[in-house]
């Protein structure tokens, strides 16, 4: 009987991370089962047909730096990888003009020198030394985070070359990393540029996924996060999947089923056994047991260890500090399925425009006000919003000559006040809707089906702890060897043979992949 | 005297955003219409690309003796080849040495087309002495153009008056596409699934301007040289004058290839009656090539290692290169590369080489040169076999 075989490993969720995890164990010889609660792979990055003919990258929706080392190790080219490029970002401004950023450089410089010939010059410059962050913080995605407090040689070793590398910047470098690392997104571009619109748009990349404003300390590094991306530009680590985010999920399964392993869909995990201090296995909710040498959990850290583990299994510092790690999901989704496509006041007509993204980020003070609403516990009224037109960059996501649209949304709480009911969520679709007609007027008109998304529902569907979109928020005090506990960061965790590859750990976030690699890597180091 | 336009040059210059124009047998065509030629490129491999080939030489041959000349000339079985057939073929000199390469369509009992790189006529009609043959060339009157990647068939469907679902891989048929009669062959030069178009230049306006009307839903996306340049090297398909020269334009016997040196010994024919250097090629097939023409990637790790030492992230050729670019092996030379770049789908730095015989085994580990900020250096490389890419939809 299949529930009676033993693996070398089970991995809780497939979802992206636990799908790298499956692979890079599997590609090692482990015999490995994926067990997957919904009926299909991906967690958050899926796609599905939610109207008929229309394929909706539900919630996540670009491929964002998917780290180039498992795309070369898994070979997902072969698997059906195709990354598109998304090149062009249009922020339609409140007075009619716009800000543009394309994919030729001159043509983006040009564009700002409309606005600013001052930060036209200064973006030149902003860029280089983005650069040179992105180099200088890049490795440590690849790289498990060494603990400060420990003096286990490894650890010494790993900070020490840390040390050297941080040094090697020179001063001024490492003054501007320092900035980075404390600043908010706004102050920071305070420092370079004047134009409002660009500040903006530029900052709300910042937020994304956050409870926290522009103005909030901590915000600015997440603006590196596009240049890292660049660093990574030929390989196209940034852009949209042929076939939206679920087709990504889909090519690492496929990777992680030819090298052997074993994915089962509609197999909840109840929770995981404990015998000693040691996990050995899983029980689904079907009441089988599976077991195994080591048990992976690729959900986030509550769902880990609060729900998956009793707390009589683990410390009681870590209960406190995963009681204490903050999800706090800030971001709903509104995906629609169109009869045509709208045409935007500030940049009329059906164009190239619609084959980039659409940020509805006008000025900081919009940013801030819809931050505003959130604070206090309500969704924004007028939201910031990342457009994509994903039958525009892939024309089979849509019937022929109809489309998708993608519009992330930013602020919806998960704690609502008064809590998410069926009118708030319409109420809040309204609200999307209504201010993208703002700027897009007859757009409401070509609507043929609306699915709207808060983070009560991202919680309900992916079982992502309060709908935070990178299982915990990617906010500094919860990053690196802090994830997403102080001395808990290495994929390990105090039960033994129970390891976590979620993007609760380090680096997490976007459809990176970091996290499900690094797990694997950490499980066969131990000799698992 | 300027370089002449193709039929399609009034729709292809109101496209290009960048003038990048390219020469291509007396011709200019795009190299790319929009400022970077990467989008043109993944339509090639996502949606659909249109392509102007209209430069490419074309030739009828018409009359009892036309299979008997072309059987002469060409390596592939003219003879055996059936109405709606269409082959790739190579030809060569009396000493086995490959001339041109090109394609040789069935359109009727007696009556072929032949498209090739370089002017041929002279050698067609030398070919044809004594035979009942009439040799005439339509380069100018027949335009030709190419839509090539998955939603091909799908435009073409849309496009066409009647079904052409059925057309198999390397066939072709007569169909008409808004009232214009055109023969649509499922050939192409990016190894993907697509279709030939070849039709009167009078018409080739209407034609344009329908495939793109109703390819349009199907992200349908004018492509030019540069994004063909990509995918044709993915395909593992071969480029006259880049990759090999014509045995009448060699200089040196060394410039020379035979079929069989350039993996295109399925191509020959030997249990053929005659033809142009059948003895030569009887004799190299049993002695083997001396010659391995074969794929290599570029190992990325090496290649970042080879960056890394001076700082900086691997860089990468944006473009497809044509250069010569020597390839080792235990610290000697053992052939060299004619074409490569980096494959944004395969996410592969790859090449096409020429490898002496025995290094030519897919597998085999080589290093290629590499010049990283002015030195040259060697990334370690695997030979791979041809073609890199290989979607089941091109036969399908």
């Amino acid at each position: 009987m299949a529930s009676s075989r033993t693996y070398d490993a089970i991995i809780i969720g497939g979802g992206h991370n636990g799908l790298v995890t499956a692979a890079y164990l599997a590609r090692a010889g482990k015999k490995v089962v994926v067990l997957e609660k919904r009926p299909r792979v991906g967690g958050a990055a899926v796609t599905e047909e939610i109207f008929p003919g229309f394929k909706f990258t539900m919630f996540s929706y670009v491929v964002s730096l998917l780290r180039p080392e498992i795309i070369r190790d898994l070979d997902l080219p072969r698997h059906g990888l195709h990354v598109l490029p998304l090149e062009s970002t249009v922020t339609p401004m409140e007075n009619g003009d716009y800000l543009a950023a394309w994919g030729d450089h001159d043509e983006t410089r040009r564009e700002l020198y409309r606005h600013s010939p001052r930060d036209a010059e200064a973006y030149d410059e902003y860029g280089r030394l983005m650069h040179f962050m992105a180099q200088a913080v890049k490795p440590i995605l690849g790289m498990v985070p060494p603990d400060p407090t420990s003096f286990d040689p490894r650890d010494l070793f790993a900070l020490l070359r840390l040390g050297k590398h941080f040094r090697g910047l020179g001063a001024e470098r490492l003054h501007a990393l320092i900035k980075l690392m404390t600043m908010s997104s706004a102050d920071f571009l305070d420092e370079w540029f004047e134009t409002d619109v660009l500040k903006a748009t530029k900052s709300a990349s910042g937020i994304i996924g956050t409870f926290l404003g522009p103005r909030s300390p901590g915000t600015a590094y997440v603006l590196l996060h596009h240049y890292m991306g660049e660093l990574d530009g030929v390989f196209r680590a940034w852009g949209f999947a042929k076939g939206g985010t679920g087709a990504v999920s889909e090519s690492i399964a496929s990777a992680a089923r030819a090298f052997g392993a074993e994915i089962r869909c509609d197999a909840p995990v109840m929770r995981v056994i404990v015998k000693g201090g040691r996990a050995t296995g899983v029980a689904l909710e079907n009441g089988d047991e599976i077991s195994a040498k080591v048990v992976v959990t690729g959900l986030d850290p509550r769902r880990s260890f609060l729900q998956l583990l009793e707390e009589k299994d683990l410390p009681g510092d870590f209960v406190a500090d995963i009681k204490r790690f903050k999800f706090r999901g800030s971001s709903g989704k509104v995906n629609l399925a169109l009869d045509s496509l709208p045409s935007f006041t500030c940049m009329p007509g059906i164009g190239r425009q619609h084959r980039g993204a659409f940020s509805i980020s006008p000025s900081l003070e919009y940013v801030e006000r819809a931050y505003d609403d959130a604070k206090y516990g309500e969704f924004s009224r007028r939201p910031y919003m990342d457009i994509v037109f994903p039958s525009m960059i892939d024309p089979g996501m849509a019937p022929a000559g109809k489309h998708v649209m993608s519009i992330f949304v930013q602020y919806a709480p998960y704690n609502l006040n008064g809590g998410w009911t069926d009118a708030k969520r319409e109420a809040f679709g309204d609200a999307v809707v209504n201010t993208v007609e703002g700027f897009a007027p007859g757009f409401k008109s070509r609507i043929l089906h609306r699915q709207v998304i808060t983070p009560l529902d991202i919680e309900r569907i992916t079982g992502l702890s309060e709908g935070n979109i990178f299982a915990g928020e990617l906010a500094l005090h919860q990053l690196f060897f802090m994830r997403p506990a102080a001395g808990w960061a290495k994929f390990r965790t105090p039960v033994r043979a129970y390891y976590q590859c979620g993007a609760g750990t380090h680096p997490g976030g976007g459809i990176m992949g970091a996290s499900g690699r690094l797990a694997a890597l950490a499980i066969l180091g131990d000799g698992a | 005297m300027t370089l002449r336009q193709t039929p399609f040059h009034p729709r292809t210059a109101a496209l290009s955003e960048g003038q990048a124009w390219r020469r291509w047998a007396g011709y200019v065509v795009a190299s790319a219409y929009e400022l970077s030629h990467e989008r043109e490129y993944h339509a090639i491999r996502s949606s659909a690309a249109l392509f102007d080939v209209s430069p490419l030489y074309k030739y009828m041959i018409t009359g009892r003796d036309a299979p008997r000349l072309l059987d002469r000339v060409v390596t592939r079985d003219v003879g055996k080849a059936k109405v709606g057939q269409v082959l790739y073929t190579p030809w060569c000199d009396p000493q086995g040495k490959v001339i041109d390469d090109g394609t040789i369509s069935v359109l009727a009992q007696g009556r072929y087309r032949m498209t090739a790189a370089d002017p041929n006529l002279r050698w067609l009609h030398l070919n044809a002495a004594g035979l009942d043959v009439a040799i005439e060339e339509v380069s100018e009157q027949t335009a030709a153009l190419s839509l090539q990647g998955p939603s091909a068939r799908a435009v073409l469907q849309n496009a066409a008056q009647q079904d052409l679902a059925s057309l198999k891989y390397f066939h072709l048929t007569d169909a008409k596409i808004r009232g214009i009669p055109v023969t649509i062959s499922r050939t192409g030069y990016t190894g993907d699934l697509g279709y030939e178009f070849w039709l009167d230049a009078a018409h080739a306006l209407s034609l344009w301007d329908a495939l793109i009307e109703t390819g349009t839903p199907y992200g349908i996306t004018p492509a030019g040289m540069l994004a063909l340049d990509v995918a044709r090297i993915e395909a593992g398909l071969l480029l006259i004058e880049v990759d090999y020269f014509s045995s009448k334009h060699a200089l040196i016997e060394a410039q020379k290839s035979s079929p069989f040196e350039l993996g295109l010994g399925w191509t020959v024919a030997l249990g053929k009656e005659s033809f142009n250097g059948k003895p030569a090629l009887v004799q190299e097939k049993e002695r083997g090539p001396a010659w391995q023409f074969t794929g290599i990637a570029v190992d990325w790790d090496s290649l970042e290692r080879l960056y890394a030492a001076v700082g900086l992230p691997p860089r990468l050729p944006t473009q497809a290169w044509r250069t010569s670019v020597p390839v080792y092996s235990g610290g000697r030379q053992v052939g060299y590369a004619t074409s490569g770049g980096w494959s944004p789908l395969l996410k592969q730095y790859i090449a096409l080489a020429h490898l002496e015989g025995a290094f030519g085994t897919p597998g085999t580990a080589v290093e290629m040169e590499i010049t990283v900020e002015h030195h040259r250096k060697r990334a370690a490389a695997r030979v791979t076999k041809l073609p890199f890419f290989n979607p089941d939809r091109k036969r399908a």
